[in-house]
């Protein structure tokens, strides 16, 4: 088993509110990521697939199909928009890095599952080099590099 | 909906390697340069990633300001500018990155806050160097 990664990058500015709250508490629980008017960040997008390679390929997956995946279902929605604005998955859900590695997995796990190789594994959000999140999906598997040499996988 | 939360933090300080149960002989063989006499340092990155549900209200497994308190208290205020050898922890084991690691993978999972609940720490990983790393995802 191999898991392959690809990185990819694009811009977007997002706040914090939760609208049954007061304006009190969003200040409290937010801090500055509260302001209404939004802020951006580089944001990095790592997705992980796992399989193993093809016999005659060697790939794993296509990284040039990857890379076009990844375009096609989430940049060209994302890159360059106000993600509480624009984007329909967090019109009502906050635009967390933890929120966004879901919603990233949700829009990229039909077309991995269609091609019929890989299975998606992690998706990885950085909001800035020190910040990040991961998702592993519903049904997560073990994504321990040590486990399976220490026979627990 | 569990997700994982994860945050980079740097602490600088300096360690030697060195085993008293070994003779100067055997601790240059196993240490080289790193059991140099006065000690050497590094800027380590500790990373850290909790696991647990997504709060539905806050959009949030763990909120950063929380981790950050956490961390800075427990292992930025202890271990930043310090001398690694010197500290409690190190004078019955050798301040190596592995056994660092371990034992900031102990600190925080006796410190994780209590609210929200259900939070796992899924590991602690540090960068010795741009080169090398550790991760401690159990004790």
């Amino acid at each position: 088993m191999i898991f392959l990664t690809r990185r990819a990058t694009f811009s977007a500015s997002h706040f914090y509110w939760n609208q049954s709250w007061s304006e009190e508490k969003n200040r409290q629980v937010f801090g500055r990521c509260s302001n209404r008017n939004g802020h951006g960040h580089n944001y990095t997008l790592e997705v992980t697939v796992a399989g193993d390679p093809d016999p005659v390929t060697g790939f794993v997956v296509d990284l040039k199909w990857l890379k076009d995946v990844m375009e096609r279902e989430v940049l060209s929605a994302w890159d360059h928009r106000h993600l509480n604005h624009e984007i329909s998955e967090f019109a009502t859900t906050m635009p967390t890095c933890e929120n966004i590695a879901i919603a990233a997995w949700r829009r990229l796990e039909p077309a991995i599952i269609a091609a019929n190789g890989a299975r998606l594994a992690t998706i990885r959000v950085y909001e800035t080099p020190e910040i990040f999140a991961e998702f592993r999906g519903l049904q997560e598997q073990v994504f321990d590099p040590g486990a399976q040499h220490r026979g627990e996988a | 909906m569990t997700a994982y939360f994860g945050r980079r933090y740097m602490l600088s300080a300096s360690h030697r390697l060195h085993c008293d149960g070994l003779t100067d002989d055997q601790n240059r063989a196993a240490y080289g340069k790193c059991n140099n006499p006065h000690g050497h340092g590094h800027n380590y990155i500790i990373e850290v990633v909790i696991g647990g549900p997504v709060s539905p209200e806050t959009g949030m497994v763990i909120n950063l300001v929380d981790l950050d308190a956490v961390v800075q208290t427990q292992v930025l205020n202890r271990f930043d500018l310090a001398n690694l050898n010197l500290d409690p922890l190190f004078t019955a084991q050798v301040p190596t990155t592995e056994n660092l690691c371990r034992e900031i993978f102990r600190i925080l999972l006796n410190a994780l806050p209590a609210d929200p609940p259900d939070l796992k720490l899924e590991y602690v990983r540090v960068e010795e160097t741009e080169n090398n790393f550790f991760q401690c995802f159990k004790l």
